[in-house]
């Protein structure tokens, strides 16, 4: 008996694998026949988009990884270059996917910073709504989704639904479920619908249950914690050398929130905290998200009763088609569910852009941190590593 | 903020000093005093967090900005430090060996731009663009459009609008 336990607690010492040359890298030698290359992706191994990993291992253990972007280059950072300001906006919106509305917010944002635009206090309320809502229906599909990477699909199935009620309120809120277009420079484009408050709160109602649910599937899961727990650890000081943001850097016990560090729209007037782990594993990223869940509800609720009811939502602003932004520079940023998410704008006084550079959190997440971070991994948490990370391949490719 | 700005006046000769927002400034630095002024930021100062590292194409004054925008987190600020080189000698010093990070920004700016970070890592490898062989396409003389119509043929039959027209007829509907 005292033998099999000490098998099943047997960890194999790794700290000197793979073999490191003099220049600090692993000595792979794939003729060596101790090591072959594994291509995850670029097919979706999750909720983590369209990227490849290179993947070299030795048996089921990761010596080195690379990571592979491209697949979805679409050059927007180019197009921006050669249309007006206005026409940027349904094109930035693809620069994330799952949560277009940070594009919007940071575009908008931009162009009223550098031509000195104020925004309505109505207009400034709908926008946290939006934004909030956008950051629910992403933790309602990625909370869950961390479960998913390992095979326990049933809490995404369940979350697509909860998150299907989000994307309704969008709808009707905006006209539109994945990309809405709806804040705008000087704005919003509309008020919210009679009896919307009503409905978003039925909605935020269902999800506290979902959220009871979620904790007796995944949470206290034997399965997952065993596969979580220790798993993809982020050492402290990674944090600021990487350029750690978000969820991913608040499980390492850092403070880092954008809503509280650099208020913006009426942050300053809600009423949460940061949500901070320090284990700075898988799971307590995981905690993190689950946290973020429940201040979202809260915060949805908190601007609900603090807006008002009417009141202009739109500034003056020039004709959309002339107008020409004072030449200038500024670095935008909001807090996005994966992190800080940051626009850096470069106007020439002409009527287009000069430069809009994106800097979303998979920049650093997915490439710099992935890649060290698989080496000694096990090729089954690849997926599982990727999303506790919330790569995002739009956001780096641009 | 101002103290600050002193002090990078006397040690490296800052320029173009601009506060945007009450947390937000940035300023200019000759090429060759960029990577002290960095390092001197980040050990010395606070600014511990490499935000991004950007590039702007001035192609009429036959220069290339490069800004490298970094964060104090302790005291919530940012710096953008804005350095012109030239676009005939496109080159700048890697700071690579600062932050992790930095080679995936200079990689991909070698790429874009053409601008050569000499010992950074990985940076000839191709990071978006595999088997790309035209000029670097950021910079501002590459004509997407000329780039589209030379490599995509157009599908018959397709109605196309021009942009601005068609915004100009939803919105201003009497203007002329």
């Amino acid at each position: 008996m005292k033998n099999k336990l000490n098998i099943l607690n047997w960890k194999p010492d790794r700290s000197s694998f793979p073999d490191m040359g003099e220049d600090g890298k692993p000595v792979i030698s794939l003729d060596s026949e101790k090591f072959i290359k594994v291509w995850q992706g670029p097919n979706h191994p999750g909720i983590t988009g369209n990227m490849s990993l290179e993947l070299t291992i030795s048996g089921d253990e990761v010596v080195e990884s690379k990571t592979h972007v491209g697949y979805l280059h679409r050059g927007f950072e180019k197009l921006f270059e050669r249309r007006r300001y206005i026409q940027c906006f349904p094109t930035c919106i693809r620069m994330c996917v799952p949560e277009p509305d940070t594009n919007e917010y940071n575009l908008a944002r931009g162009v009223e910073e550098l031509d000195g635009i104020e925004v309505p206090e109505m207009a400034n309320w709908l926008r946290m709504i939006v934004l909030e809502m956008a950051r629910l229906q992403v933790l309602l599909r990625m909370v869950p989704g961390q479960a998913g990477t390992m095979g326990l699909g049933l809490g995404v199935q369940w979350g697509m639904y909860y998150r299907e009620l989000i994307l309704d309120r969008m709808e009707e809120l905006t006209g539109a479920r994945i990309y809405h277009m709806y804040i705008l420079p000087g704005g919003v484009r509309g008020l919210l619908p009679d009896g919307f408050k009503q409905r978003l709160e039925e909605n935020l109602v269902k999800i506290e249950g979902f959220l009871k649910d979620i904790d007796k599937l995944i949470l206290h899961n034997a399965v997952f914690k065993k596969r979580a727990i220790g798993i993809g650890h982020i050492p402290k000081d990674w944090v600021d050398q990487y350029g750690i943001v978000g969820p991913v850097a608040r499980a390492a016990g850092y403070q880092r929130d954008v809503r509280k560090d650099y208020p913006y729209l009426y942050y300053d007037q809600i009423d949460f905290d940061y949500n901070i782990e320090h284990d700075s594993d898988m799971f307590a990223r995981f905690l993190v998200r689950r946290k973020d869940l429940e201040t979202t509800l809260d915060i949805l609720r908190q601007i609900m009763a603090k807006m008002p009811d009417k009141g202009e939502i739109r500034a003056e602003t020039p004709n959309v088609l002339h107008w020409k932004i004072p030449k200038g520079e500024t670095y935008v940023r909001c807090e996005s569910s994966r992190g800080e998410y940051g626009f850096y704008m470069v106007a020439d006084g002409s009527e287009f852009p000069r430069r809009i550079n994106l800097r979303g959190p998979s920049y650093t997440h997915a490439i710099a941190v992935l890649e060290k971070l698989l080496v000694n991994a096990n090729i089954s948490d690849v997926s599982a590593i990727m999303l506790s990370l919330a790569t995002c391949p739009p956001e780096i490719e641009r | 903020m101002e103290a600050l700005l002193d002090r990078l006046k006397t040690r490296f000769g800052v320029f173009d000093f601009e506060q945007k927002k009450t947390y937000q400034s940035f300023c200019s630095v000759d090429k060759l005093s960029l990577v002290s002024l960095v390092t001197y930021l980040k050990a010395t100062e606070g600014f511990k967090v490499l935000v991004l590292i950007s590039v702007v194409d001035w192609i009429e004054d036959g220069k290339f900005q490069i800004t490298y925008l970094l964060n104090n987190p302790e005291l919530k600020t940012d710096i953008g430090i804005r350095t012109f080189i030239s676009r005939d000698n496109e080159e700048m010093e890697s700071i690579h060996d600062l932050w992790e990070h930095a080679p995936t920004f200079q990689r991909e700016i070698r790429e874009m731009y053409g601008i050569n970070f000499p010992g950074s890592p990985r940076v000839d490898e191709s990071f978006l663009l595999e088997g790309w062989d035209d000029i670097p396409p950021m910079r501002r003389e590459f004509d997407t459009k000329k780039y589209s119509e030379d490599t995509f043929f157009p599908r018959p039959g397709r109605k196309t609008n021009d942009p601005a027209e068609y915004m100009k007829q939803k919105l201003y509907p009497d203007e002329k």
